[in-house]
């Protein structure tokens, strides 16, 4: 439990330090807009003061709430898909108006632009933050103005008086369910725990998404009485996770490792170069990776990859659907977590069409 | 032939490579203890390519080599560094990757070219060549130091390949596109040759400018302008025009790197790619026995000093080294190297080699 707390705050202080260059889950490319949602409620007024169909958070009870969002910038393509996701969710036909700020990877702008959705009259402000500093000044001034704040994606520490709920991945819960997957496979295939020896590939060492998933692979080891043969980080970039992998096989057996674990699609596409470039067949292998982007899923589809713990960017329409629950009375649990699965070959062919990126 | 002995000693290009071969000592030593094995080990893999840790310097210093050579002459007559080659390298890959796919780029994939490769390469190489026109008329006819001049496309050139990709990783499908910066493959995608096609690249770079700088008056004016600029300007070399040339050549090299680096990862990665690479190049041209101060260099010091510093990251990442605490180890070696190769050190060297001489001399004469 200590360390976890350790870990969790060495973690946000380097998703401070480098909040500029990360994305959640560190992967790199956008989503097709996804389908306007069918379920969305009536944009009638009900024509009363202070309420609408929209519930109290609607003050002016114009049957539209309009939300301030104060995204980090568009750093990466996870970043722009789950910015169109919103854009994509949060228009008039749903009930609600967008005011999007884009605060470029500058922590003062996005404070200034909070501050403008507060004098604007925005009626709910969603933050994901760059970082967590110097927060409260201004999330006193929503609460004094009365105004709901939601905190997504990233989370602010030690504020959740100030916000009405957390949402976002579940970066441990991504570690742990695909080390579900693995104990699954293990079961399935007659294996035993002692074959299970592991190349590790991590993220960016202390983001958030490298920290969890690291956490839920060394948890999983710990507790079925796996080996990690080596452990080294490939950045979440291709050719980093490339070299990464190189550097290991040079120094190891086609034998001594069964399994690949790779904290992010670009690295585990490094890989998997790498394991080709000296006559190795990733088939032959156990290969896991996170993300999902399109080339990934296919990869699912193709045998090279066995199986993806989700991380998905398009959070926009489970935000809005929480928001209008919450607005009905409801109290939404904090942290909620978004839904993600594994894509396995089981559910490869309902995943391939929906998968984000390329 | 002491004399011989005295002036090799005393050259830079023979401090770069007692220095390179510290680092493949050390290498091999390191190798050894982690993973009991040779480091100079060769294999040739079930898929047609030659392995082991010498292969993987190999396959990742032409990029290195390549912006070195650029690095170098820009050292040589501006007394400065160009810092936004890395950047430039991205950009260079962006565009050169949407104009390959034009039309054809769909969800972010390029599935079929939509101009002939040869053209698509040319235009990598373009952009490269414009941010040197850039770069070089900022220097040479503004007069603006070069690191100030650079620092513009450092931060811009980064920023632009994000809005030519929209800020996400182009991938490329066909694999004709892989073989300049991997193996050469036939329509089964079965490597023909072992050895990395970006490793003859460089070769052809190096020796290119070389041949170049030997041929014609280039080399000579480079550096004279690098040691006075105003007393070439009066011997009738156009400085201005040097720099500029300089400049632009440096950004060639760019270009050619920025085909390697997305032909390697079949993809532009306009977030990550070629990060920090500016700073590997200025220290390759350092290593190398090259002043930064300008005037006089030395092509094949560079070479060295490029593949010392790939053999110290390959190295320290086959012993098993972490990549994130990789830069404080080579901060160690490179500060070794450093004394080791300060112009106070070699002719303290030379003389105690001398001495040494004269001392075992007089041994034989009163024996």
């Amino acid at each position: 439990m200590k360390t976890t707390t350790l870990t969790k705050i060495m973690a946000a202080a380097c998703a401070m330090t480098f909040a500029v260059g990360l994305t959640a889950c560190g992967s790199d490319t956008p989503a097709p807009p996804p389908p306007p949602s069918s379920d969305a409620p009536p944009a009638t007024s009900t024509g009363n003061t202070g309420s609408s169909a929209m519930g109290a958070w609607d003050k002016n009870g114009d049957g539209i709430i309009v939300v301030g969002f104060a995204q980090t910038g568009s750093e990466s393509g996870w970043r722009t898909a789950n910015t169109q996701s919103f854009k994509d969710y949060f228009i008039p036909a749903n009930g609600f108006d967008l005011k999007f700020g884009d605060a470029n990877g500058d922590d003062a702008t996005q404070k200034a632009q909070v501050r403008d959705f507060i004098s604007q009259g925005a009626e709910v402000i969603v933050i994901q933050p760059l970082s967590n500093d110097g927060w409260e000044p201004v999330l006193k001034e929503a609460k004094d103005a009365g105004i709901p704040v939601i905190n997504s994606d990233r989370r602010l520490q030690g504020l959740d008086q100030y916000y009405e709920f957390f949402f976002g991945s579940d970066m441990r819960g991504e570690g742990d369910r695909a080390v579900a997957w693995l104990e699954g496979y293990i079961a399935a295939n007659n294996l035993s725990n002692s074959d299970i020896k592991i190349i590790h590939l991590q993220g960016q060492m202390g983001s958030d998404a490298q920290a969890g998933r690291t956490e839920g692979l060394e948890a999983g080891v710990q507790k079925n009485g796996w080996t990690i043969l080596k452990q080294q980080t490939g950045e979440f970039a291709r050719d980093k996770g490339q070299a990464a992998m190189a550097a290991i096989l040079s120094s190891v057996q086609p034998t001594d490792f069964t399994v690949v674990w790779g904290e992010n699609d670009d690295m585990v596409y490094g890989a998997i170069d790498a394991m080709t470039a000296v006559g190795l067949d990733p088939k032959d292998y156990i290969v896991i990776s996170f993300d999902g982007n399109k080339s990934a899923v296919q990869m699912v589809k193709d045998g090279i990859i066995d199986a993806i713990a989700e991380c998905n960017p398009l959070l926009g329409e489970q935000v809005g659907k929480l928001i209008l629950r919450a607005s009905q009375g409801e109290k939404i649990p904090s942290p909620t977590f978004s839904q993600e699965e594994v894509i396995d070959s089981t559910n490869v062919d309902a995943k391939l069409p929906i998968a984000f990126g390329s | 032939m002491p004399s011989a002995l005295s002036r090799v000693v005393k050259s830079r290009l023979f401090f770069a490579l007692v220095c390179l071969g510290l680092v493949l000592a050390l290498d091999v030593v390191v190798f050894a203890i982690t993973n009991q094995q040779n480091f100079f080990k060769i294999e040739l893999s079930p898929a047609n390519t030659l392995t082991g840790p010498l292969m993987q310097i190999l396959y990742w210093a032409p990029e290195l080599v390549i912006l070195a050579m650029g690095m170098t002459l820009v050292a040589s007559c501006s007394a400065g560094a160009d810092i936004s080659v890395g950047s430039v390298m991205v950009l260079s890959g962006a565009v050169g990757i949407k104009i390959l796919g034009g039309n054809n780029i769909e969800n972010f994939k390029v599935e079929e070219y939509a101009v002939p490769l040869v053209l698509a390469f040319g235009a990598f190489i373009a952009v490269g060549a414009l941010c040197g026109v850039w770069n070089g008329f900022l220097v040479a006819k503004l007069k603006v130091q070069p690191m100030v001049a650079t620092l513009i496309l450092f931060i811009g050139a980064r920023a632009a390949a994000k809005v030519v990709t929209g800020g996400t990783i182009l991938r490329v499908e066909p694999k004709s596109f892989r073989w300049l910066g991997n193996y050469i493959t036939d329509s089964e995608g079965n490597n023909i040759f072992p050895v990395p096609t970006q490793v003859f690249v460089a070769i052809v770079v190096v020796a290119a400018t070389a041949l170049v700088l030997r041929f014609t008056a280039l080399g000579t004016n480079i550096q004279s302008v690098g040691i006075n600029a105003k007393a070439s300007k009066i011997m009738g070399i156009r400085s201005d025009r040097t720099i500029w040339l300089a400049f632009v050549f440096c950004g060639v090299c760019a270009g050619i790197a920025g085909i390697i680096m997305t032909s390697k990862i079949s993809s532009i990665d306009s977030q990550w790619g070629a990060r920090m690479i500016e700073l590997d190049a200025i220290l390759a041209v350092a290593l190398g026995g090259n002043s930064l101060a300008g005037g006089k260099f030395s092509l094949a010091g560079s070479v060295v000093g490029a593949i010392t510093i790939q053999a110290l990251k390959t190295g320290l990442l086959t012993a098993g080294v972490r990549a994130e605490q990789m830069p404080f180890y080579q901060a160690i070696v490179v500060v070794i190297i450093v004394i080791i190769q300060s112009p106070e050190l070699r002719p303290m060297a030379s003389r105690t080699l001398a001495r040494m001489r004269k001392f075992s001399g007089k041994k034989v004469v009163k024996s």
